[in-house]
């Protein structure tokens, strides 16, 4: 059975997600504008259970729900720009300790504290590369209230199935954005959760992977001993100064994303299959450029979209198929272009690429979209 | 404790167990014997009269390297 | 074979540690794993969490779960297992640098909320694992690597400072008084609250070497001869007190514990919804 449809607000999607998801540990510090998050989890979390935590800093809410994963919770933690980069450094440990968690920013202007009520699309390339040294990242964009709430969903369930920290990268716009959503019937939520040992303690080799390059996670407190540390460490568990390890561990945290990029990609396209020009935008931007085409097919532009909804990994594959019919890519985005560095490197020569920049804090509008396209053809 | 219990390269006494193999002859248990048992010999530990030996235990409370400890007593429980 | 207390206790097999000879944090580390043997809680659900430094790398010689986390942060993290999971006892081991300078904040907060979590500083006055800095614990006036000509920065009583922000049992002894490092531990565990015990050792390698203090033995003298334990300074004269400080139970006030405070909500949203 389906809920009633809702007036629902991006941030307040993403926290019914999260609960749907099986979120039962919450972690944080107000910032605008992802606090609603905050609030919600506090009010949410205690009614199943769960448990809600305000840190005395950004850094704390990044440390506290790697703890509290290590104890079988899944845990998530909301924030956005100077929050964001205060959590890196954990983030680094989450993806090298193998601890599913949930990092939401709700992207404002920057850099510094920057514009905090406006929204930007400024963290696209610090989603990918913020921590410091080589690293995994799933990154996933939502672009409407109710996508909101699924990808916060998918977003534990790659947490948990890849052992890794998830980053949901929404915008102001969508934050706070309110649209009418019909919530799907729990029973309709695919729930994945983490690989757990099945074999004794005295077995158990805690970052011994599998085939999926995944090693099973046995919660703290079930009588799985083991160490956790944030150095290059060996299938054991402890730290190592052997560099053939190192190796071997920086490249298989690498590849057990790599390996599952089929399952992990996603976009949404539409006019692709005619278009002249391809219009790749994500978040609240994705919403301007299907109003911009829309016009401009009414003016006889065959234009189409491309929206990447896991920015990291890049889906790559399709948009190089894409490049080899097009003529042209347009990519709108609220920063001075960091996204199209990526479109750039997977296009190649294949394709002319236009840049769309703005960095005032407002979204793109879809008249500058089609103004921009009228411009380059 | 039973002599298989001893790993090679350890030395006992009645009294007590040294792992040389740990020890970093900090001098420590040395200074603080209260019945001036222990010497330092090639920055290890060895007792040089047993007899003195009251196993009082403070080697084993202040040995940074858990290389000095008590003989087990009879009735103790084996590790 | 080690000690009954080393076998069961320890990782035996990742010893001999790392630290420098006389270094004090072995001792401090042993008396802990005492103090948990004196307690009895099954090994299973105690969590030893620490941070970066020469400190933090005794979780790895102990058998628990244990958890090796960034520079300073190790009570943030110790804070979100403790409230997943609050039947874990839940110990820190942090060392003067990570607990009171890159981790000062989680550490006033932790003693604030009073979350049932026993944290243990490892005080040696110096950052060793990087070569010996001055850290917020050197004494006025004495020397570390980035402080050439004598350190002019003031130094944290690490007690006064978790007692006035809300711990409610803290704990001073040193390596030399091992015995009571392991029953202020003992005492700590048990309070459900937050606990501090800081632990004074010592690093004869930067601290020692840069101030002329010593052999770690001459060191270990002078924890023996400058520290008046709570009981006894109550009858001492403040001449008799001058360049001495304080060890033993220095604060005892239990107040309600946080995570129980957390459950009594989960308990009454249960009640009136049904």
């Amino acid at each position: 059975m389906k809920s009633k449809a809702r007036l629902m607000q991006g941030n307040e999607a993403c926290v019914e997600g999260a609960i749907a998801a099986g979120m039962r540990f919450y972690a944080g510090y107000p910032i605008t504008p992802s606090t609603e998050i905050a609030e919600l989890s506090a009010e949410r979390l205690p009614l199943v259970g769960g448990r809600f935590m305000q840190m005395e800093d950004e850094i704390g809410g990044m440390a506290a729900i790697i703890g509290a994963s290590l104890t079988g919770a899944k845990s998530m933690t909301a924030t956005s720009g100077p929050g964001f980069s205060l959590k890196q450094e954990n983030i680094g440990y989450a993806s090298i300790a193998e601890v599913p968690c949930v990092i939401v920013n709700v992207q404002r202007g920057g850099p510094s504290t920057g514009m905090p009520t406006s929204p930007a699309q400024g963290e696209i390339m610090q989603a990918r590369w913020g921590t410091h040294g080589d690293h995994p990242v799933i990154a996933l964009t939502p672009s409407s209230v109710r996508e909101t709430f699924d990808l916060t969903i998918k977003a534990f369930n790659f947490a948990e199935k890849y052992r890794t920290p998830v980053i949901l990268l929404m915008d102001e716009v969508i934050g706070h954005m309110r649209e009418k959503v019909q919530l799907p019937d729990p029973s309709e939520i695919e729930i994945i959760d983490r690989k757990r040992p099945d074999c004794s303690s005295e077995e158990y080799l805690p970052y011994e992977a599998d085939n999926d390059l995944v090693p099973p996670m046995a919660d703290f407190g079930t009588g799985y001993r083991y160490h956790v540390t944030g150095l290059v460490h060996d299938e054991t568990g402890f730290p190592s100064n052997s560099t053939a390890v190192a190796d071997k561990l920086i490249r298989r945290l690498s590849n057990k994303i790599e390996i599952h990029r089929d399952e992990i990609e996603s976009w949404e396209e539409e006019n692709t299959e005619d278009a002249e020009v391809l219009i790749l935008s994500y978040g609240c931007v994705a919403r301007s450029s299907k109003s911009a085409m829309n016009i401009l097919r009414e003016r006889g532009i065959k234009a189409g979209t491309f929206r990447p909804i896991t920015i990291w990994p890049f889906p790559e594959k399709r948009l190089r198929e894409l490049a080899a019919k097009v003529k042209t890519i347009v990519v709108p985005e609220m920063n001075l272009g960091q996204l199209v560095l990526e479109v750039e490197r997977i296009c190649g020569c294949n394709a002319k690429i236009e840049k769309l920049n703005k960095v005032s804090c407002e979204i793109i509008y879809p008249e500058e979209i089609v103004s921009k396209i009228e411009e380059v053809l | 404790m039973k002599m298989e219990d001893i790993k090679a390269g350890e030395i006992q006494n009645e009294k007590v167990v040294i792992n040389p193999a740990w020890c970093k002859g900090c001098g420590i248990c040395v200074a603080f014997c209260p019945v001036k048992a222990l010497e330092l010999k090639n920055d290890k530990v060895v007792m040089v009269d047993v007899d003195k030996c009251t196993q009082c235990g403070m080697c084993e409370l202040r040995c940074p390297d858990y290389a000095i400890y008590l003989r087990r007593k009879k009735n103790e429980k084996q590790g | 074979m080690p000690s009954v207390l080393v076998e069961n206790y320890f990782r035996t097999e990742k010893l001999p540690q790392i630290w420098c000879p006389g270094c004090g944090h072995g001792i401090i580390t042993r008396s802990i794993a005492s103090a948990i043997e004196k307690s009895g809680i099954d090994k299973n659900k105690i969590c030893i969490v620490s941070g970066i430094g020469c400190s933090s790398r005794a979780p790895g010689y102990l058998d628990f779960n244990t958890l090796h986390t960034t520079h300073g942060r190790a009570l943030a993290f110790a804070t979100g297992i403790k409230m997943a999971k609050p039947e874990i006892k839940v110990i820190v081991i942090m060392g003067d640098g990570d607990a009171t300078a890159i981790g000062g904040n989680h550490l006033i907060h932790a003693c604030r909320r009073n979350i049932g979590i026993t944290a243990i500083v490892y005080n040696n006055s110096i950052y060793g694992m990087t070569g010996g800095q001055y850290s917020p614990t050197t004494p006025k006036y004495d020397k570390g690597t980035t402080a050439p000509y004598g350190n002019i920065d003031k130094a944290f009583d690490i007690c006064k400072l978790a007692a006035s922000a809300g711990a409610t049992y803290v704990g001073r002894a040193t390596a030399y008084h091992a015995s009571l490092v392991t029953s202020l531990v003992q005492n700590a565990i048990s309070n459900e609250g937050f606990s501090l015990i800081e632990a004074i050792s010592m690093c004869p390698t930067y601290y020692g070497r840069k101030n002329k203090k010593g052999s770690a033995v001459s060191m270990m003298e002078w924890q023996k001869n400058s520290a008046i334990n709570i009981s006894a300074a109550a009858k001492m004269s403040p001449e008799a007190l001058e360049g001495k400080f304080l060890i033993g139970e220095l604060k005892n006030s239990p107040e309600p514990e946080y995570t129980n405070e957390y459950q009594k909500i989960i308990d009454r949203l249960k009640k009136e919804s049904q």
